[in-house]
């Protein structure tokens, strides 16, 4: 589904991304770890051409991310609060999402109350704009808004940061059913070794830009994960 | 700044030679006015300290020493100092041509602790619109009222700007108020100083709205329902709007003649331009910076630019048309004043919608939508590029008029200017696809400049 090859991203004479080859097979559950640094939001900046390589390019289905827009229709993201609307309420922005990917506000309804427990009453209705909310809950809304408009790619950046644990638990259930039918791909990063084993099928170290690790979750790999970070 | 410095040296030769009579009576005349619009720029404008306060509520300070921190820290703010560029030559003036030594320098610390004043007044009132508002309305009534010369408040409040420098000792009196406020504004902060009191944010009670009937639109209707969301919920948008609506009396400077530089007739052309241009200028030159701080989003959705810009135009189209319905007060002076604002809404609409929109792509200024910071001008707005640009937009329709005007005649310039306008409105596609290309190729700076905060 997405493969790049030769990609690097250097400021002045700092290289802080540098990865030869890396493809993410459609359906996989892809999950990114790495010290502060360590190039996770670059790598997923250069994904969704938010951000020029220096050399090498992204192929996401077919479409070469920065010579062609034909990859947005079909991807998906939430990195920051910048792909928040803060003067919106979560329904304005929900509806808005899914507008511009032509969802009506019905299936925008229906797909919202899939999510009734993840939101724990707190987001819908609360007559807040998002600029109001917790950080939390501000993370609750950019994600499942990632969801709108049936993407094939979802690209999470920290997703489990600042959620309480009962949301936490929850999450890695809806990223693990995303997985199931093998029909959307799923790039998420972490600080949370623990959520990332439990969650993705294969984790990719990343260390000042360059992958050092590269496995295929088992039993052994938090041991292994523990053990990288913790030497 | 240097205009106030030289306000500081000239206005007292000013006011002599315009035969206005004492300048330091004059002055003292216009001083309520003076303070009053010292406050309301301070309101929309000044930070508060409070939002310094927080990150040292941990610290091992004792409360009286932030608060006194804090506080004392807006003493040495600009709003303050700023006013010592015209006060400090005045009163040097007013030395050097006799006037009494000791009531000057009475008469100049007893106006700058009102400065002062202004400052504590202000941080104390802060965000309190339901007493600012109304204040500044009775103002502005009495403000109009002296024009008319119906009632004259400079009567009753020169008085006590006069006895500072009759009898100097009494400048000691603004001095007790502003200690007094300095007090006031120390205990109130100290009692409020919890998250949940005085520090606490101000959360807007937020209601969906949905705006249906622009569904017709299509995807246009999904950022022009955004886009009056955003004008409508952000404070800062807020004071464009306002600002545009100013705007429109802009032209009485011409149309009145009350200002004789202005009276040569290409002017009106200016004037037309800016009284129907209000919104256009001060709205359409930050585009795309509305959208700032959200701006990797719309980057990385579906959205195709030419949606997206349209929906910017048409909201200048529409304020255009508003300005000009509203500018028919001009009728007053004539069909030749109106008219100039009809033609210059033509050429705002044809011509300038576009060169706005353009310009906007080179700006790339942060823009914090909850605060007022910067509302009033940035040194980041005025680069090269931009200045370049607003050539086209105000230079050359006076040009063209000018041609018309005295090659053939008044009505020829007005045709010609209008015919100008049409011929844009014409190319919106050729010209919108030109746009289109500028903001793609500026998309990568773009997001780099919106990632340092505003």
């Amino acid at each position: 589904m997405i493969y790049t090859q030769n990609l690097t991203k250097t400021y002045g004479d700092q290289t802080v991304l540098n990865i030869d080859n890396l493809e993410i097979p459609k359906g996989q559950i892809f999950g990114l770890v790495g010290n502060n640094g360590a190039g996770k939001t670059t790598f997923f900046s250069l994904l969704l051409d938010l951000i020029q390589p220096t050399t090498g390019q992204v192929i996401n289905n077919e479409v070469q991310v920065n010579t062609s827009e034909a990859w947005k229709p079909f991807t998906s993201a939430f990195i920051d609060e910048t792909f928040l609307i803060g003067y919106l309420t979560p329904e304005e922005y929900f509806y808005f999402i899914g507008e511009l990917r032509g969802q009506s506000k019905a299936d925008v309804n229906e797909l919202l109350g899939d999510f009734e427990d993840f939101f724990h009453g707190e987001i819908l209705g609360q007559k807040k704009y998002l600029r109001d909310l917790s950080k939390g809950n501000q993370k609750k809304v950019g994600i499942v808004a990632s969801f709108i408009g049936k993407p094939q790619v979802i690209i999470l950046d920290e997703p489990f940061a600042n959620l309480d644990p009962t949301t936490q638990i929850r999450l890695k259930e809806i990223i693990k059913n995303l997985g199931r039918d093998r029909e959307v791909t799923v790039l998420v990063s972490s600080h949370d070794l623990i959520h990332v084993t439990e969650v993705c099928e294969r984790i990719v170290v990343l260390n000042k830009g360059e992958i050092v690790k590269d496995i295929q979750t088992s039993k052994e790999t938090l041991k292994e994960l523990e053990l990288f970070f913790g030497g | 700044m240097a205009i106030f410095l030289f306000l500081g040296v000239g206005s007292y030769y000013i006011i002599e030679k315009e035969g206005l009579g004492n300048p330091l009576l004059v002055v003292n005349k216009y001083m309520i006015y003076y303070l009053v619009m010292d406050l309301y720029i301070r309101y929309m404008l000044q930070k508060m300290p409070i939002l310094n306060i927080k990150p040292l509520l941990y610290l091992p300070f004792k409360k009286s020493q932030v608060v006194s921190y804090s506080l004392g820290k807006t003493v040495f703010s600009f709003f303050n100092w700023a006013h010592a560029f015209f006060f400090v030559p005045f009163s040097i003036v007013l030395i050097i041509e006799g006037y009494n030594p000791m009531g000057v320098i009475g008469w100049h610390l007893g106006i700058m602790a009102l400065f002062y004043c202004n400052n504590f007044v202000n941080i104390m009132m802060n965000n309190k619109d339901i007493v600012f508002y109304p204040l500044v309305a009775f103002l502005a009534v009495l403000g109009v009222c002296q024009y008319y010369e119906w009632f004259d408040i400079t009567i009753y409040t020169a008085p006590i700007f006069n006895i500072f420098y009759d009898i100097p000792w009494t400048s000691l009196i603004s001095w007790v108020a502003l200690i007094g406020l300095v007090v006031s504004a120390f205990n109130y902060f100290k009692k409020n100083m919890y998250l949940d009191g005085g520090l606490a944010t101000k959360h807007d009670i937020a209601k969906s709205e949905d705006y249906t009937w622009l569904n017709r639109f299509g995807n246009l209707g999904t950022f022009l329902k955004n886009d009056i969301k955003l004008i409508k919920r952000n404070k800062r948008s807020k004071t464009t709007v306002i600002m545009s609506f100013v705007f429109l009396f802009y032209g009485l400077l011409f149309f009145t003649g009350s200002v004789e530089a202005y009276n040569n007739p290409v002017w009106k052309i200016f004037a037309g331009i800016f009284v129907s241009g209000g919104f256009l200028f001060s709205f359409g030159q930050f585009v795309p910076s509305w959208d700032s701080s959200y701006y990797p989003l719309m980057m990385s959705q579906n959205i195709q630019y030419k949606e997206y810009l349209s929906s910017k135009w048409y909201l200048i189209i529409i304020a255009t048309i508003i300005s000009t319905i509203l500018s028919a007060f001009y009728l007053y002076f004539g069909w030749d004043a109106y008219l100039a604002v009809i033609v210059g809404a033509i050429y705002n609409v044809g011509v300038n919608s576009y060169l706005v929109l353009w310009g906007g792509a080179y700006i790339k200024t942060p823009i914090d939508l909850t605060s007022n910071k910067k509302a009033f001008g940035d040194k980041q707005a005025f680069n090269v590029k931009t200045l370049l640009l607003t050539l086209p937009k105000l230079l050359l329709p006076i040009l063209i008029y000018g041609i018309g005007h005295y090659l053939i005649n008044p009505t020829a310039g007005y045709i010609f200017v209008a015919l100008t306008g049409v011929l844009g409105f014409a190319f919106k596609n050729v010209v919108f696809n030109m746009i289109e290309k500028i903001y793609k190729k500026e998309k990568y700076k773009t997001l780099l400049a919106y990632k340092q905060k505003a």
